[in-house]
């Protein structure tokens, strides 16, 4: 699994740079200015591949939860303890983008529109994960209780945002609903999903970056490696 | 030179756009930053164990 | 789980000698619920802060809110539902810490752990007593702070019902978080961290029937979408709980 990683991390790093260049040269320079909004719609490139991100991390986090607590997989735990301080840091940019987008689209940096509301509930919830992590002394009752924690915020993420929602329909009148953007030109799609696929990539390699960190910190007993340490990186 | 000052004026939203881009920078360079620092740390820590082992 | 099974041969000679805990015997699971919920009443009882706490708490958020806003009855009926189910969701988290804490000290928790009767049947009847002892006199008294909030007459009957169906749901959820956080000393912004993203939807709904009759609207869609939510938690939460105290009274051995 170590080796796996490691010779997977620098294929996945060139990737992710090349999707990066190549979504914001697509997106900045060559896509056309949004009608409606000017160019102040160009913030959705960073802004909805890491709101997705922040969703996809959680779902990795806790089915990679589920699967520790199942079959006892170690290194099912050190992804999901992996992944917490990306998914946080996902959920924190899709916040500040998304307040930066609607400072000039709403006149105000805050509204509580159902989706910036459950993005809000969500850093919550990895916050609460990371501090559940670091509150427990023993590391397996650290990691089974995380689990548990991630695996009952999955079961809720659905909930809250429906009830977000709902609760947000009931007190504003749908005026954001112009944001959804049913049909999208190509030439606006494909940055955006060069983008996705760009914070996709990274996300994996900084999950690979950090889970050999903690399998090396974790097995620092096992002899293979010590061997691994010597021969490779002395 | 006026094409780049267009492409960097963003139509009046300069201040938002490239804000926000700035902020996203940080914050995924900083958490890259982090895990590779980590894993060095880690390494060195595996090395130093290695060797001591070694010693003994 | 695994370390139940290897365990139980050592301490079961311990349990039978305590005299509080039923003998093990062939006990329905109605009987075994019922047997922890009279014990953690009786305890309750006995300890008056533990019933008193959350209610005085209760009582003093909400008399502070027309000293901070303003005393106009307009302003206080449109902000009244929000201000009880507010009140209400932090009198409730307030008291979630006491929940197993003591059990857990004087390793009452551990006993029941490997005494190898249902675990999640003695959480049910553990939640239930908490129920009853800190959110049942939250909603017997919530009638007389609508009144002093200028709650209009109709919504009565929807604020009982909906603290009803709510604070049920938000005992059995802090349950999961008191029990992921009971090996922890000082758990309380922990412990409301982790439990408060999950309450959200219960005090939307909560707030959103009580607000939705106040303005002359139909609140029977919330109510549901109340009982919905209270039933998921009481049929899923008790694993999640039982799985939890494992997992902290594992970590104190």
């Amino acid at each position: 699994m170590y080796r796996f990683a490691d010779r997977l991390a620098p294929w996945l790093a060139g990737l992710c740079v090349l999707c990066l260049v190549a979504g914001l040269y697509l997106g900045l320079v060559v896509a056309p200015a949004d009608y409606e909004q000017g160019d102040s719609y160009r913030i959705i490139y960073i802004h909805v591949p890491a709101a997705w991100m922040s969703m996809f991390v959680y779902v990795v986090m806790a089915t990679s939860s589920a699967v520790f607590l199942i079959w006892r997989l170690k290194i099912a735990d050190m992804v999901a303890l992996a992944s917490a301080p990306i998914g946080a840091a996902f959920t924190a940019v899709a916040l500040l983008t998304g307040s930066f987008w609607g400072k000039p689209m709403w006149g105000t940096w805050w509204i509580w529109d159902a989706r910036l509301t459950s993005e809000l509930l969500l850093l919550f919830l990895y916050l609460g994960y990371l501090a559940l992590r670091g509150a427990l002394e023993t590391p397996q009752s650290a990691s089974k209780a995380a689990a548990i924690l991630a695996i009952v915020g999955v079961v809720n993420i659905p909930i809250i945002h429906f009830s977000v929602e709902w609760w947000n329909t009931l007190h504003q009148p749908a005026t954001i609903t112009k944001f959804d953007k049913p049909s999208m030109h190509i030439s606006m799609l494909r940055p955006l999903l060069l983008m996705v696929l760009a914070f996709q990539l990274l996300y994996f390699h900084n999950l690979m970056v950090r889970v050999r960190a903690l399998i090396l910190q974790r097995e620092n007993r096992a002899s293979w490696v010590a061997e691994l340490a010597e021969k490779n990186h002395v | 030179m006026s094409e780049l000052m267009d492409f960097l004026s963003m139509g009046g939203y300069a201040f938002y756009v490239w804000t926000s881009y700035a902020l996203t920078t940080i914050i995924l360079l900083g958490i890259v930053i982090w895990s590779s620092r980590q894993l060095k740390q880690s390494r060195t820590q595996a090395i130093r164990r290695a060797q001591q082992h070694r010693k003994r | 789980m695994t370390h139940q099974g290897q365990t139980t041969g050592q301490v079961r000679a311990v349990s039978s000698e305590n005299a509080s805990y039923p003998a093990r015997a062939e006990v329905p699971v109605g009987k075994l619920c019922a047997r922890f919920f009279h014990r953690d009443i009786r305890l309750a009882i006995r300890s008056t802060g533990q019933w008193l706490n959350p209610l005085l708490f209760f009582v003093i958020v909400v008399s502070l809110f027309p000293l901070g806003i303003g005393p106009g009855p307009n302003m206080l009926a449109t902000i009244a539902p929000g201000v009880l189910w507010v009140s209400a969701l932090l009198a409730m988290m307030l008291s979630l810490d006491t929940m197993f804490a003591h059990d857990y000290r004087d390793g009452t928790l551990e006993q029941m752990v490997v005494s190898g009767y249902p675990l999640s049947v003695i959480v049910i009847g553990k939640v239930l007593a908490h129920w009853v002892t800190s959110g049942l006199p939250l909603v017997l008294l919530s009638p007389l702070l609508g009144l002093m909030m200028q709650l209009p007459t109709d919504a009565y009957g929807v604020l009982i019902l909906s603290l009803l169906l709510g604070t049920l749901s938000l005992s059995f959820i802090g349950a999961i978080g008191a029990a992921l956080t009971v090996s922890i000393s000082q758990s309380g912004v922990l412990l409301s961290l982790l439990v408060l993203p999950l309450t959200v939807p219960v005090l939307i709904f909560g707030s959103g029937a009580v607000s939705a009759v106040a303005t002359g609207l139909e609140a029977s869609a919330h109510v549901s979408l109340l009982a919905a939510i209270m039933a998921l938690s009481v049929s899923l939460a008790p694993v999640a709980i039982a799985g939890a105290i494992r997992i902290g009274v594992a970590a104190s051995r």
